[in-house]
């Protein structure tokens, strides 16, 4: 075998042009965003000496709030949609039938229109003289204040708009609990919540944290809820993310933010993952 | 038998639509008995059996234990356990944590449960050290140990088998099959057995009950249904058997149609025109004149399989093949293709109805 062909297997050399889309489209940009958090406030440029004040400017101005607000409205989503998608999911994996098919297909459909398009569809809802405020005040003559603009509609918007990327990998999660082994622990004289608690969440927990991390992540990430629903009633960190980048001109303060979410996220989500071992859950190790 | 028994079924059905999964069963059960309930599957024996758990519930009919009506108990209040046909052991949990799970719902104290889940281990020969070990990691032989510690750890007034040596090798579910029978026997508790295999219902069991499309048709114990089946469903659910069509030609005489021959048989029941005969394969015997066994065929000697300790000959008459058995040191010297006398007499056939 020439050396040539010691350094690139077959194998190698197949996941050679995935390797290259992925160094480009996914290494670089990623590269380039950590690069331009080090070069001075307010310049373009990557060839100059690298500093560290923008993470010294983040560290003495207000940010941390929008921080917290971010991870805040993430958690708060996370929570919501777990209460609200294990009922969903063990219907949908034990209960519905024949009809699961059909109520997996509801709760697809909002995915094919596009985010902005049903968030504004929430403002013509909520909107004074809309469709419910409106409705109510021909009926019944009701005239109440609108719920829009508060943060407890940008949080309705986040649970809405990220309740599939929940209840999906939950199902799937409750759908591997074997019913033979419910049905065991209910036969050895287990009550329905023992059985919950000892045999289904921990045999579904696969699923249900991949829902959580997803959720999370994306939740992390919203930034539309907050500006169209809340009326940037608060300001989550992807907003400010989006000023430094754009009205602010200021490219390495923008960078450096992102920089400092990604840290915070890959943290929890390795903290999580190390807390739940997906495989010793499963009982593969 | 004078005893209150302690499983009554009275007219139990169980209706799935228009179907009767299980129809009009009448079944007395003793205390400390070893009943199984054997059938082909779609025969309703799972159903019969998820009824008795509690995990379905009755149409109509009674089930009684030890004289109390229990019909609408679920599975979690019935003093009853159930070992699974996958076992359903907890995957996420360890031997002993499987072990205690029902101890764990009654809220024992730990110590204690680790205390009587030691035992049980013992008792079925699990390693003390498994304790601690995760079930999934446990051969199969170990895990329906575990099974059946974990279902003795209820202290169930009966347990029930849903055909839990199905998916076993034969080595190893002829092993097991022996170990059960000595757990019931030191127990001394009442084990209700459903398979599909008389084979592995002879072995274990006191009694037998035989069902088929939902209807218990003949119980008791392994020695009768052996040599008195009463139909030819029950007489072909053994294994291999030859059942001969005939017409009551007589009053131990029938008449074959398909042979054209007339047989001497068992003393014919009043009122019984047709029926079958059944002859099992080690009763039929070559033979080297007629006037050697009470029936006799001439045949073909077709094929022959080694069975181990036994040789099966397979014997065409015209379009029928008959099958016979011999223990292998009683060998028979024949070529394939030889004509050959087989005979039986009248007391080593069966006469059964459809």
């Amino acid at each position: 075998m020439s050396t040539l062909a010691k350094l690139f297997p077959p194998g190698a050399r197949q996941a050679l042009p995935v390797l290259l889309f992925l160094l480009c489209g996914f290494v670089a940009p990623l590269l380039a965003v950590i690069a331009y958090s080090f070069v001075p406030p307010r310049t373009f440029s990557l060839w100059q000496p690298w500093t560290l004040e923008n993470y010294v400017e983040i560290f003495n101005s207000s940010s941390y709030i929008t921080f917290l607000w971010s991870l805040g409205l993430a958690a708060a989503t996370v929570i919501i949609l777990a209460l609200i998608c294990y009922p969903i999911a063990f219907g949908l994996a034990r209960v519905f039938g024949r009809w699961a098919t059909l109520i997996t297909l509801l709760f697809t459909l909002p995915l094919f229109v596009s985010e902005n398009v049903r968030i504004y569809g929430w403002i013509l809802f909520f909107i004074k003289n809309g469709v419910l405020l409106g409705s109510l005040k021909s009926m019944f003559g009701w005239e109440l204040e609108s719920a829009l603009f508060t943060v407890g509609l940008t949080l309705l918007g986040m649970v809405y708009v990220y309740l599939p990327f929940m209840l999906f990998p939950m199902t799937l999660g409750v759908s591997m609990v074997p019913q033979q082994t419910r049905e065991a622990a209910f036969d050895l004289g287990a009550t329905r919540w023992q059985v919950f608690k000892e045999v289904d969440l921990p045999l579904a927990m696969p699923g249900i944290i991949i829902g959580f991390l997803l959720t999370f992540v994306l939740a992390v990430g919203a930034i539309v809820e907050s500006k169209v629903l809340g009326g940037q009633r608060i300001i989550p960190i992807t907003h400010d993310i989006e000023i430094a980048f754009t009205y602010a001109q200021n490219w390495p303060l923008g960078a450096a933010l992102s920089v400092l979410l990604m840290l915070v996220v890959g943290a929890l989500v390795l903290l999580v993952l190390r807390r739940f071992d997906l495989d010793s859950i499963l009982g593969r190790r | 038998m004078t005893a209150q028994p302690i499983l009554q079924l009275r007219n139990l059905t169980k209706a799935f639509g228009g179907l009767r999964a299980v129809d009009n069963i009448d079944l007395d059960i003793q205390e400390g008995e070893f009943f199984t309930i054997v059938g082909p599957s779609g025969s309703g024996k799972t159903t019969m059996l998820r009824m008795l758990t509690g995990m379905e519930f009755p149409t109509s009919g009674e089930i009684l234990l030890r004289g109390k009506r229990i019909n609408d108990l679920p599975a979690n209040k019935r003093p009853t356990c159930m070992v699974f046909q996958s076992l359903a052991l907890f995957p996420h949990r360890s031997v002993g944590q499987n072990i205690e799970f029902s101890m764990k719902m009654k809220g024992i104290a730990p110590d204690l449960r680790q205390k009587r889940a030691r035992e049980l281990m013992a008792q079925l020969r699990l390693p003390d050290t498994y304790y601690t070990k995760n079930v999934t990691k446990c051969s199969g032989g170990e895990r329906q140990r575990v099974a059946l510690a974990r279902a003795l750890a209820y202290e169930p007034d009966i347990l029930f088998f849903d055909e839990p040596l199905s998916a076993i090798d034969y080595k190893l579910r002829k092993t097991l099959e022996k170990e059960l029978k000595d757990i019931h026997r030191e127990t001394g508790k009442t084990f209700i057995y459903i398979t599909h295999s008389l084979e592995e219902a002879m072995v274990m069991s006191d009694r037998i009950g035989v069902m088929r499309a939902g209807k218990l048709v003949q119980v008791g114990s392994p020695q009768e249904i052996y040599s008195a089946p009463r139909t030819k469903f029950v007489s072909e659910f053994i294994g291999d058997v030859n059942v001969l069509a005939v017409k009551a030609d007589g009053k131990d005489q029938v008449r074959s149609a398909e042979l054209e021959g007339r047989f001497k048989s068992p003393p014919i029941p009043q009122g019984m025109s047709d029926g079958y005969l059944v002859v099992r394969p080690e009763s039929l015997r070559f033979i080297d004149k007629r006037s050697d066994a009470e029936n006799s065929i001439e045949g073909i000697l077709y094929n022959e399989y080694v069975l181990g300790s036994r040789v099966q000959y397979q014997v065409r008459v015209g379009e029928r093949v008959f099958i016979v058995e011999k223990l292998r040191q009683q060998g028979f010297e024949g070529k394939r293709g030889d004509k050959v006398l087989i005979g039986w007499d009248a007391v080593d056939s069966i006469l059964v109805s459809d």
